[in-house]
């Protein structure tokens, strides 16, 4: 019986990469794909003082500034805006804008909302009363709106780029943090019931020793799912926020909202290429979020998992289905 | 006769995460018209598959191979309208669980009317009529009120007669009950089983039974089908089966099953010493919602268990079986009245105070599956006693104690370094065993902890359990609501039904002669797996039950 059992390499037990092993078909595909627009960004973003041809904020070289509302030619890959900026290099630090402020918003809010979510789930009592009255106080604000309010209050609008970075991500941590919260809450108060959390009591476990060893460990298998999910809904919710003007400033910073905030005007007169190259980065990495999410939501779940089937046992047989 | 269902060569096999699998491997299998036929073996050998492949109820990863001929057509190229047709007319199903097989949102005549409107024009009166003479065919008292209640306001037994008669109502060839009396206690388990005879006999249908339990099929079936990893070793009709079983396995099969009368204990020598656990007029109530009474679920009990004495606690669900061994551990609180556990007061109790006590209380769990972290190894898990209270620092560091214990238990060491799911259920539950007298305890309480394991596996855990007790020598109190089992361990039997102590004695006493109607009752409905015997018991159950219902303070 005592057959060794064959490990399990890390790698294989990452989410996202387990999860590639057991896929098959059309959901392998989704997630492929949006495995690979995302790490193609997050690329991008790690090598953007590399491959752009310009700093975000600069309009000038030394032959002078540079010319405004330039179509795209040899010097400015994909034209220039109205101040000046080459599109093509405030796209592409746009990304390193875009991934921060997704990366720091949900580290912020997974930490706050699986906390606050064990010790409400678990304990119960008044304080898990109070804080389902406050995150249902939030669910009913619109998203953006909040994002606004908070980022108005946090930095006066706009400003520098760390301070408005953090802005908008905390502006948008606000908005996750319930849903975090939410979804740890209902597994802890499933957990505690478990025969397993029971018999640590049983044993005289200490209660942080309960939450952190038996109840954390078992209820986190569903966030990679909202991660990759909200993540999508933090650049949009970014974008916005820098298309309505509330943040981070083109100096300090490139944004693709607020650049498709100054390329409004162009559009009347003809000028394409100062929007559609940030709303398409904006659309493509949304895309790719969602694929990615999109997918592990079906893989992780075995009844919506599609598999292979061993080549040469599919000749005569018949698919059972229950109708 | 005719042939019901005839399956010739089937195979079935299931698309997983680890390749296909094969659940059933080359089954030919008759039923006859107005037999009961009982497929026998244990979780994994593809009993249930077969059946629901008579249905076609199986899951949209399962693909199917040979014939399923129902009625004179093969279901196994049927879909559609036409698979439509064969459900509820020709075949029918009776699930495990009743409360979970009826809709709770619906009264039970809808949901009776439900299945002639799948299959042709009933006008609503018709419809009412027919699910009226249902209900009362299956023996629901007072049918034309009852029809319009919803499923929460029948008992369990009563629920599964109302699936019986949804399954009868359209008058199929064929019903399948699947573990229909698993989820039920004894006592309505051999009224179901009346009532199952009497489809048979009033209703003509044949019945596949589908069961582990050999009281059961000694009861009901006429020929027994033995299933072993997906094959069929051994079909004859009951008597024969029963009394000389050819394969191996089934022999095991029919060893394993525990029987009145004989103990695995030696036994217990009494002592001036105090009592490990005292209680006197124990109250334990669960607190009413909004305003109503609460419910009373322990009732003035008075028990004691002496140092190392094994006292078995039987009693049907809901009779506070489990509430006791709860309050005992400390995982509910008591109400009034008096719990000892080991000196120390139960009654309005502070967790801090209590801390320290733990870990000379052991517990094992009814459900091997669920009791462990399934993020923990083994070894993890069975070092948690260890380190929770600071006798090490961390799992490797109890590494040689916990592998001791293993060994104890009989585990091969290399399983420490496995996750519980790579372990059967009977592996778990050793485990289990294991983490419980990790810290040596002077007691242990064991809730019904064979009762989700198979017979064969059973066997061998209670043997260990006899075995870690005579060793290390626990008082224990062993839960379980089957009589045969608490008697190969306990020393001392006490029966409680409804909250109350009913009787308690010696294993002779309680089980030999019995005082207390209920305890008889409950005796006479324990199916013995013996057809013969069984059909004498069956007519001594019927004499008890024409007395009046036992009242709970006899």
């Amino acid at each position: 019986m005592a057959e060794p059992r064959a490990k399990r390499s890390l790698a294989s037990r990452l989410p996202v990469i387990s999860h590639i092993r057991q896929s098959s078909g059309l959901q392998r595909g989704m997630l492929v794909a949006g495995t690979i627009i995302t790490l193609a960004f997050v690329l991008v973003a790690l090598l953007a003082p590399l491959i752009a041809p310009y700093h975000y904020n600069e309009n000038r070289d030394a032959d002078g500034p540079f010319p405004t509302q330039e179509a795209p030619n040899a010097e400015h890959l994909w034209g220039t805006t109205v101040g000046g900026y080459d599109v093509l290099s405030r796209v592409i630090w746009g990304t390193q804008t875009a991934l921060l402020v997704v990366i720091i918003a949900i580290a912020l809010s997974i930490v706050i909302g699986v906390l606050l979510g064990l010790v409400s789930g678990y304990l119960g009592g008044w304080i898990d009363r109070v804080l389902v009255v406050i995150a249902d106080a939030i669910y009913p604000f619109p998203t953006l709106l909040l994002a606004i309010v908070t980022s108005i209050v946090l930095a006066g609008g706009r400003s520098t780029l760390w301070s408005g970075i953090l802005a908008a991500a905390v502006a948008i941590t606000v908005i996750f943090i319930p849903q975090y919260y939410r979804v740890i809450r209902a597994e802890a108060v499933r957990l505690k019931s478990e025969a397993f959390v029971e018999s640590a009591r049983v044993l005289g476990t200490s209660t942080g020793r309960i939450l952190f060893v038996h109840v954390l460990r078992n209820s986190t298998r569903s966030i990679p799912l909202i991660l990759t999910l909200n993540a999508s809904e933090a650049i949009l919710t970014l974008a916005g926020l820098g298309f309505l003007g509330f943040g981070i400033s083109p100096t300090t910073a490139a944004e693709w909202g607020y650049d498709l905030n100054r390329a409004l005007a162009d559009t009347a007169s003809g000028i394409w290429w100062t929007g559609v190259f940030p709303g398409a980065a904006i659309v493509l990495l949304v895309l790719g979020l969602t694929l990615m999410g999109e997918s592990l939501n079906d893989i992780a779940d075995p009844k919506l998992r599609l598999r292979r089937r061993r080549k040469g046992t599919d000749l005569p047989a018949v698919q059972g289905g229950a109708a | 006769m005719s042939k019901a269902v005839e399956i010739r060569d089937l195979r079935i096999s299931f698309a997983t995460d680890a390749g296909d699998v094969t659940a059933v491997d080359g089954v030919s299998l008759d039923v006859a018209g107005g037999e009961v036929l009982a497929i026998v073996g244990e979780s994994g050998s593809g009993k249930t598959v077969t059946a629901k492949s008579i249905l076609k109820l199986l899951p949209s990863t399962a693909s199917t191979r040979g014939a399923v001929v129902l009625n004179g057509t093969d279901v196994v190229p049927l879909t559609g309208d036409r698979l439509r047709a064969v459900r509820g007319a020709d075949a029918a199903m009776v699930f495990q669980e009743p409360s979970t097989a009826l809709n709770p949102v619906y009264t039970v005549g809808w949901q009776l009317a439900e299945g002639l409107r799948a299959h042709g024009k009933y006008t609503k009166q018709q419809a009412r009529a027919k699910a009226i003479e249902m209900l009362d065919r299956v023996g629901i008292p007072d049918p034309e009120q009852r029809i319009d209640h919803y499923p929460h306001q029948f008992s369990g037994g009563q629920k599964q007669r109302i699936v019986i008669a949804m399954a009868l109502v359209l008058d199929p060839e064929v019903i399948i009950a699947d573990e229909p009396t698993t989820a039920l206690d004894v006592t309505v388990q051999a009224e179901i089983l009346d009532l199952l005879r009497r489809c048979r006999d009033e209703f003509g249908a044949a019945i596949v039974l589908i069961t582990h339990n050999m009281g059961v099929v000694a009861d009901l079936a006429d020929r027994v089908a033995v299933m072993y990893e997906g094959r069929i070793v051994e079909q004859a009709d009951a008597v024969t089966l029963f009394a000389s079983p050819q394969h191996e396995y089934t022999k095991r099969l029919l060893g394993s099953v525990p029987r009145i009368g004989t103990s695995l204990k030696e036994p217990w020598v009494a002592t001036d010493d105090a009592a490990v656990v005292e209680a006197r007029g124990l109250v334990i109530e669960y607190p009413g919602r909004f305003g109503r009474a609460g419910f009373r679920a322990v009732d003035g009990v008075d028990l004691a268990i002496a140092p190392g004495e094994v006292l078995g606690l039987v009693g049907e669900s809901g009779s506070g079986k489990t509430t006791i061994g709860r309050a005992i551990a400390g995982l509910t609180r008591i109400s009034d009245g008096s719990l000892s556990v080991l000196g120390h007061e139960m009654l309005g109790y502070r967790e801090r105070d209590f801390r320290p006590l733990r870990k000379r209380i052991g517990f094992v769990f009814q459900d091997p599956a669920t009791s462990f972290n399934p993020k923990l190894t083994i070894a993890e898990a069975v070092a948690e006693p260890f380190v929770v209270h600071g006798e090490a620092e961390n799992a490797s560091d109890a590494k040689t104690r916990v592998q001791e214990l293993l060994e104890a238990v009989q585990l091969p060491r290399a399983f420490g370094e496995r996750f519980p799911h790579e372990l059967s259920g009977g592996q778990r539950q050793r485990a289990s065993l294991a983490r419980a007298i990790a810290l040596r305890p002077p007691l242990l309480i064991a809730d019904e902890p064979t009762s989700a394991l198979d017979v064969s596996v059973q066997a061998r855990v209670l043997e260990l359990f006899a075995e870690l007790q005579r060793e290390f020598g626990f008082a224990s109190l062993f839960i379980s609501h089957d009589l045969a089992v608490v008697d190969l361990l306990a020393d001392r039997i006490a029966v409680l039904y409804r909250g109350r102590l009913v009787e308690q004695g010696t294993g002779a006493e309680v089980l030999g002669a019995p005082k207390h109607p209920y305890t008889q009752r409950l005796l006479a409905s324990l199916p013995v797996p013996d057809p013969i015997e069984q059909a004498e018991r069956r007519e001594q159950l019927r004499a008890l039950r024409a007395l009046p219902t036992p009242a709970a303070d006899g």
